[in-house]
């Protein structure tokens, strides 16, 4: 990894001829009835052994990134009730695997900015440098009662989503990356000159800092976000490293992500797509409607129903316009399987897909420059903005130390 | 039993196992961990913790276990510069360190006023689950406002109050671990629900400090719950970890003290209404071996250097004098000034403060006159952590181990290396066989789970919910 210093304006992103491939890895699939469908009982969904043949039947497949969802589950239906912690799921798969980029989403309306950035920072350290963000701004009163404090909404959720992130991204940053100097002669471990208080002072709360922790191996953990959520802020513009676009159907994805590429230039577009595949000689509308009988799949995503054929097509075109495409197995082991022996070497011969390789930082596969903390002293003859302030409490404390 | 002729019988029913466990204290802050020495590693690679981890996992260490601090440490108002600082978070390395380890327990040291209680539980079962039933909570709290500075609330807690608090949050955390009916989860994919309606409790708690109302999210794991240890030593540390704690992490390693510490709590173990047995005791403790005995007090040597050399030694004075002390020689006496405060606070984040600052310095200066100690000298000595340090050969001090075990003092030793991340090493390849020759170190692991190694009952799922104020 370099430690080259960021560009000082951010560039307006070209997509890459080359795209990549994330699968989201919660519970038995998407569908609310994938359960009946997966490979194991359901009392083996929630241990170790299932996380680690996951991630390794989707590293094994190709995928570049595997995403963890998170948050209260509806209780008293048919799905699934149980989910582990999607960060410590990451962290778990960080040294089972060697290439694939561990996303998880980690709320920020009901949980503590400090220990986010803190473990989201550990999960960099753990995975050398595979890690990322999925942020999410829970809507959900049943978040809101198990930490007792008032339902967050509105413009309310944007806040405090735009403010977890810019205190990470000052925690990060807390630390220069040579802060740790271990200089016998002088006796000391640390150069305080380079470690900063965060200083942050936003509406609801203030976060004094440094970090707990040096500076994450890729200098910022790459953050995703869904289109709209950051962006709802003003200023926040610049908060997501990559956006996730999703749309009603798949014709209706292109003009959002035309939409959201043009709203926010620089970060990298990831279309969110359903899947449901022909599979074990059954065809793809037959296994939908099989499930559909047990409980209705009800998703915001636009979803593709077919052949693997199809799904390369599709894919295919989507990755002209977008960095990445996101998948949501209707059912895990049975869409995962198709996937890897259909669809993604097709698109791989087709010269479609990035390349895997072991020991790729996230930002790496984003095309994104490894930045210099926004606290170092720019080196002599560089231009001096490091980071924009984002946000507007950004400005009150820069370097306050 | 022939020990009550010789004073050490503990009583109260209590039965010596006869055998030592091991755990590996992964401190990642503090002065004891030396990275003066060519051979220490990253404190935050992967490979340090993954290296302990599996060597402690040779040795059949019962534990694994990791420190947490909230705020990082400050000097005289800046960070402090000279120790070894910056470690990952606990639960997140932990979670890692379980896909690479099989048998070990796994234990986070876990801050009870600045976590929400829902959040923590679930985090921790999470941990267990991954793990197949090997985590463990170390139960810290804190109530300083310098370490709120980093979170929503701020300081909200009276010193006075943490062990209300704690034991409000420890009892929400055990009724997030009972929600789950036994065989909640359906037996096969043609049942009617993945998991039967009405199978999960809820858990609520309306307090003083904190509020909760949430259906967790999670079944028991192979050992029930995580294990709970405990570290404090006040009167109320010391009840609370009666009440509620599996294990003791204590200060108490020399084996008269341990005796007496023993006894304390079998005592309040027996008042809170649980087994004489029920509570085992791992003291924090240092090992510096070697082949022959003076080759070990030799190392040790080498070892204090390291830890404390002259700007340690005069940081050290500095936090209680309160002001700058770096024209003073390391190796000459006590500083003659005094100090500029009233009251001591020593290196932000840790547990000492509040002595009056003056008259501390006065009979410190009288103690190194009186013995002729330098500073280095003098803070080396009261930095040594003299008592639970055990320096010898390999045979001697598996010999004075014998006593601990027969006895039952302590149930095992929770060792902090001095180097990360080879300081496991001769311990696991030359102190732990003579242990076993001794027949007071397993030779395999009892089980799977951390209760199982540890010897811990399994809990039982209580009825109706516990409220406690607080």
């Amino acid at each position: 990894m370099s430690t080259s210093p960021d560009a000082a304006q951010a560039p307006t992103r070209v997509s890459a001829p080359q795209g990549f491939l994330a699968l989201e890895l919660d519970g038995d699939g998407a569908h609310p009835a994938a359960w009946r469908k997966a490979r194991h009982a359901p009392t083996g969904l929630l241990d170790g052994a299932r996380i680690r043949a996951t991630v390794l039947a989707a590293e094994s497949a190709g995928f570049h990134v595997a995403t963890f969802a998170d948050g209260a589950l509806p209780a008293g239906g048919a799905g699934i009730t149980g989910r582990l912690n999607a960060l410590q799921r990451a962290a778990f798969a960080g040294p089972v695997t060697s290439s694939l980029v561990l996303v998880p989403e980690v709320d920020t309306v009901y949980t503590e900015p400090f220990h986010v950035s803190t473990q989201l920072a550990s999960l960099d350290y753990v995975s050398g440098g595979r890690a990322g963000w999925l942020v999410a701004a829970s809507d959900n009163a049943a978040d809101a009662a198990a930490v007792g404090r008032e339902l967050v909404g509105g413009a309310g959720l944007a806040r405090e989503a735009v403010d977890s992130v810019e205190v990470s991204r000052r925690l990060w940053d807390s630390w220069e990356d040579d802060a740790v100097i271990r200089d016998v002669a002088t006796g000391r471990y640390l150069d305080v000159d380079k470690l900063h208080y965060a200083d942050f002072a936003g509406d609801s709360y203030s976060i004094k800092g440094p970090s707990i922790i040096p500076r994450p191996l890729q200098g910022q953990v790459p953050v995703l976000a869904p289109a709209g959520l950051l962006s709802a802020e003003p200023l926040s513009a610049g908060s997501a490293d990559a956006l996730l676009v999703s749309a009603p159907t798949p014709e209706l994805l292109s003009a959002e992500v035309a939409d959201a590429r043009a709203a926010t230039p620089s970060a990298a577009i990831i279309a969110e797509l359903d899947v449901v595949l022909d599979a074990r000689g059954q065809d793809a509308a037959a296994r939908l409607a099989e499930l559909d009988a047990h409980s209705r799949w009800e998703s915001p995503r636009a979803r593709f129903v077919g052949s693997a054929a199809g799904l390369t097509e599709l894919l295919a075109d989507l990755l002209e316009t977008v960095d990445g495409v996101r998948l949501h197995p209707a059912v895990l082991d049975v869409e995962l399987e198709e996937l890897a022996r259909l669809v993604l070497p097709a698109l791989r011969r087709r010269g479609r897909l990035a390349p895997v390789q072991p020991d790729t930082t996230f930002r790496e596969l984003l095309g994104l420059p490894r930045p210099a903390s926004r606290y170092a002293a720019p080196p002599a003859g560089a231009p001096s903005a490091v980071h924009p302030a984002a946000h507007p409490a950004a400005r009150q404390g820069e370097n306050n130390d | 039993m022939t020990e009550s002729s010789t004073g050490r019988s503990i009583g109260g029913g209590f039965v010596p196992s006869g055998q030592l466990q091991l755990g590996v204290f992964f401190q990642g802050v503090n002065s004891g961990t030396i990275w003066k020495s060519p051979d220490s590693g990253s404190q935050t690679d992967f490979e340090s913790f993954r290296r302990i981890a599996q060597t402690a996992e040779r040795g059949l260490f019962a534990a694994f276990f990791l420190g947490e601090g909230l705020r990082l440490r400050e000097h005289l108002g800046r960070p402090h510069a000279l120790d070894v600082a910056g470690r990952p978070d606990a639960q997140t390395m932990l979670a890692a360190l379980a896909s690479v380890t099989s048998h070990i327990g796994l234990v986070a040291t876990q801050n009870t006023t600045y976590n929400d209680p829902a959040d923590l539980a679930h985090r921790l079962s999470t941990l267990d689950l991954l793990s197949g039933g090997r985590a463990a909570w170390n139960v810290v709290t804190t109530d300083n406002a310098w370490t709120g500075a980093n979170f929503r609330r701020g300081g909200y807690l009276d010193h006075a109050d943490r062990y209300v608090h704690a034991e409000a949050f420890v009892e929400t955390a055990k009724q997030t671990w009972d929600s789950w009916e036994d065989g909640a989860v359906a037996g096969s994919q043609a049942a009617g629900a993945w998991a039967a309606p009405g199978s999960a409790r809820r858990v609520r708690h309306e307090g003083r400090h904190y509020s909760v109302d949430y259906l967790p999210r999670l079944p028991r794991s192979a050992q029930y719950r995580p294990v709970l240890f405990q570290a404090g030593d006040s009167p109320d540390g010391r009840d609370f970890a009666a009440r509620q704690a599996d294990v003791i992490f204590s200060a108490h390693p020399k084996l008269d003290d341990a005796l007496d510490f023993r006894r304390d709590i079998v005592r309040r173990t027996l008042q809170a209404g649980r087994g004489a047995n029920d509570v085992k005791i791992m003291p924090a403790s240092e090992f510096i071996l070697a082949a022959t005995p003076q080759d070990a007090w030799d190392k040790k040597e080498w070892v204090r250097s390291l830890q404390i050399g002259p700007e340690q030694a005069l940081a050290y004075l500095e936090q209680f004098w309160g002001r700058e002390l770096q024209d003073f020689d390391p190796d000459g006496p006590l500083p003659d000034i005094d100090p500029v405060v009233e009251e001591t606070s020593e290196t932000r984040g840790s547990g000492f403060h509040g002595a009056k600052a003056k008259q501390l310095a006065d009979q410190w200066r009288a103690e190194a006159k009186e013995k002729g100690l330098s500073i280095r000298q003098f803070v080396s000595a009261r930095t040594s952590r003299g008592d639970s340090t055990f320096t010898g050969s390999y045979t001697e001090v598996a010999d004075r181990l014998v006593d601990y075990a027969r006895t039952g003092a302590v149930d095992g030793f929770n060792i902090s290396p001095w180097l990360v991340p080879t300081g496991l090493d001769d311990i696991v390849n030359h102190l732990v066989p003579e242990l076993q020759e001794r027949g007071i170190y397993p030779t395999e692991y009892a089980g799977r789970t951390l209760r199982e190694n540890l010897g811990l009952e399994t809990p039982v799922r209580r009825g109706a919910a516990v409220v406690l104020k607080g």
